[in-house]
């Protein structure tokens, strides 16, 4: 989108609102949903890729040494990674803090 | 040279869009509308028509299938009534949101409980809201004219909207009337061929109906609502190009030896005619009646309503549908509400009449036009008077 959403005036809406720019959810931030935020220990991190397996939002990114983080403009704090791993490496903290 | 032609009006719809070299057909047949229907997939099975007839197993499915069509580019026709329109109705809403054109067939039908198969206006008024353009005709030719004019109108591209164009059922639907039907070289040169600008095309990826938060909901309504509102300008200039090359000349409000009648009746649809007799008869007895019918019923006509009856000190509306619990008929109320900011304006006056099939003959039109008279001069403590109800 050339604009962000809250910019758009009715004018600039295309037929029937449709949308022709393939693919453009991904400019969609999720992250200000969130109440909680995961907080990945590398200490006791195992690599297995159970995080990213299960988080619904495929928000979960593994880096150059092969430890799992969020991506925070869409994790929605839905604490599944934390649930799931078994190894104990990721707790939810409060985005308050 | 185009000849007049004895047909059911049902079947002349079919013939008007075989004319107009419909593409996609998706219906489900419903009393009073299948023979329409019924003719349509004759037409395509026979080869006189090259169109996907898609036998769909509800209406819901039937307005869903056209909005795929539409949005591929082909031109759209389905048909309907009563209970099968209210089954399309959430589908309704999706089709003139995301500026689908497609032309409808509404045989108008009572709605359920008691089950009624038979006339009314019941159905139309619960879709006033749909965001489609909707006409109401009177006759078999207007029927026929009008349903090549939606074509037009509604794949324009300053419109790209549904239209609904409402016939009486039974009473228009199932009559056999004279037609003139257009030449097909006529049609070719009077409706372009249809050309959406976004079709859905796998070389060019689209969502459609995607959702909206409410950062953007609001600006994608008041985009339709200007696009619809709009539409009026397109539907005259139509509509004039239509009485330019066929000689038949049509008009948003519709005025009967009105321009210097002291009470005015307001109808829609075929009861128009019965009204017309009604009102040549008064005229006759040097009564100042006449009458006021409204073909253009999205977008509301306005500034020609106002004009229609602005020097009347009498209008009765009647309505064939009732808004229960509140005003009383829908058309009434809009009348009204069309009216009130008017420094110069007619009392109204609303009855409901001619409920699931029930008749109103020119006398009880009559009728009608005097109690009406009545009422606006010592007032009554009733909204609005069901005609002819046994008490």
């Amino acid at each position: 989108m050339t604009k962000p959403e809250g910019e758009l005036t009715w004018k600039d809406l295309e037929l029937g609102a449709i949308v022709t720019e393939p693919g453009n959810a991904s400019q969609y931030k999720t992250g200000d949903w969130r109440s909680g935020r995961p907080l990945f220990d590398s200490g006791k991190c195992i690599k297995c890729g159970l995080c990213y397996i299960f988080c619904p939002e495929g928000c979960i990114e593994q880096n150059a040494e092969g430890y799992f983080d969020a991506n925070l403009f869409y994790c929605k704090g839905c604490g599944i990674c934390a649930r799931e791993c078994w190894a104990g490496a990721i707790n939810m903290v409060p985005e308050e803090q | 040279m185009a000849k007049r032609v004895g047909i059911e009006v049902s079947l002349a719809i079919g013939e008007v869009v075989r004319l107009a070299n419909a593409d996609v057909i998706a219906a489900y047949p419903i009393t009073p509308q299948t023979h329409i229907v019924e003719h349509l997939a004759e037409l395509v099975a026979n080869g006189e028509l090259d169109a996907e007839y898609i036998p769909v197993e509800s209406e819901h499915s039937a307005m869903s299938a056209c909005l795929g069509s539409s949005a591929v580019g082909a031109r759209t026709f389905t048909a309907t009534a009563g209970q099968g329109l209210e089954l399309m109705h959430e589908v309704l809403y999706v089709a003139s949101a995301m500026r689908l054109p497609m032309v409808m067939a509404v045989a108008n039908r009572a709605l359920s409980a008691p089950l009624s198969v038979w006339g009314d206006q019941s159905d139309v008024m619960a879709v006033r809201d749909t965001g489609w353009i909707q006409l109401f005709v009177e006759n078999g030719q207007e029927t026929v004219d009008s349903v090549l004019c939606a074509f037009r109108i509604g794949e324009d591209p300053r419109v790209l909207l549904p239209i609904m164009v409402h016939l009486d059922g039974f009473y228009l639907s199932h009559m056999i009337e004279p037609v003139v039907f257009p030449e097909q070289s006529q049609v070719d040169k009077f409706l372009p061929p249809f050309k959406y600008p976004l079709p859905l095309h796998p070389d060019r990826p689209l969502t459609m109906g995607a959702f909206a938060m409410p950062i953007i909901y609001s600006e994608a309504k008041k985009a339709q609502e200007v696009n619809l509102e709009a539409a009026k300008e397109v539907v005259l200039e139509c509509w004039g190009e239509f009485g330019k090359l066929f000689g038949r000349n049509y008009s948003p409000v519709e005025r009967y030896r009105s321009d210097d009648a002291r009470v005015l009746l307001l109808t829609l649809g075929g009861f128009s005619e019965t009204a017309m007799t009604a009102v040549d008869k008064m005229r006759g007895e040097g009564r100042s009646v006449g009458l006021v019918r409204l073909r253009l019923w999205r977008p509301f006509p306005f500034a020609e309503l106002r004009q229609a009856v602005k020097n009347a000190e009498v209008l009765i509306v009647l309505d064939r549908a009732i808004s229960f619990g509140g005003p009383g008929g829908p058309v009434c109320s809009e009348v009204k509400a069309a009216l009130y900011g008017e420094e110069k304006r007619p009392k109204v006056i609303g009855f409901v009449g001619g409920l699931g099939g029930r008749d109103i003959t020119p006398a009880e039109f009559e009728e009608i036009v005097n109690k009406g008279i009545e009422i606006s001069e010592k007032g009554s403590d009733k909204e609005f008077e069901i005609y002819g109800v046994r008490e």
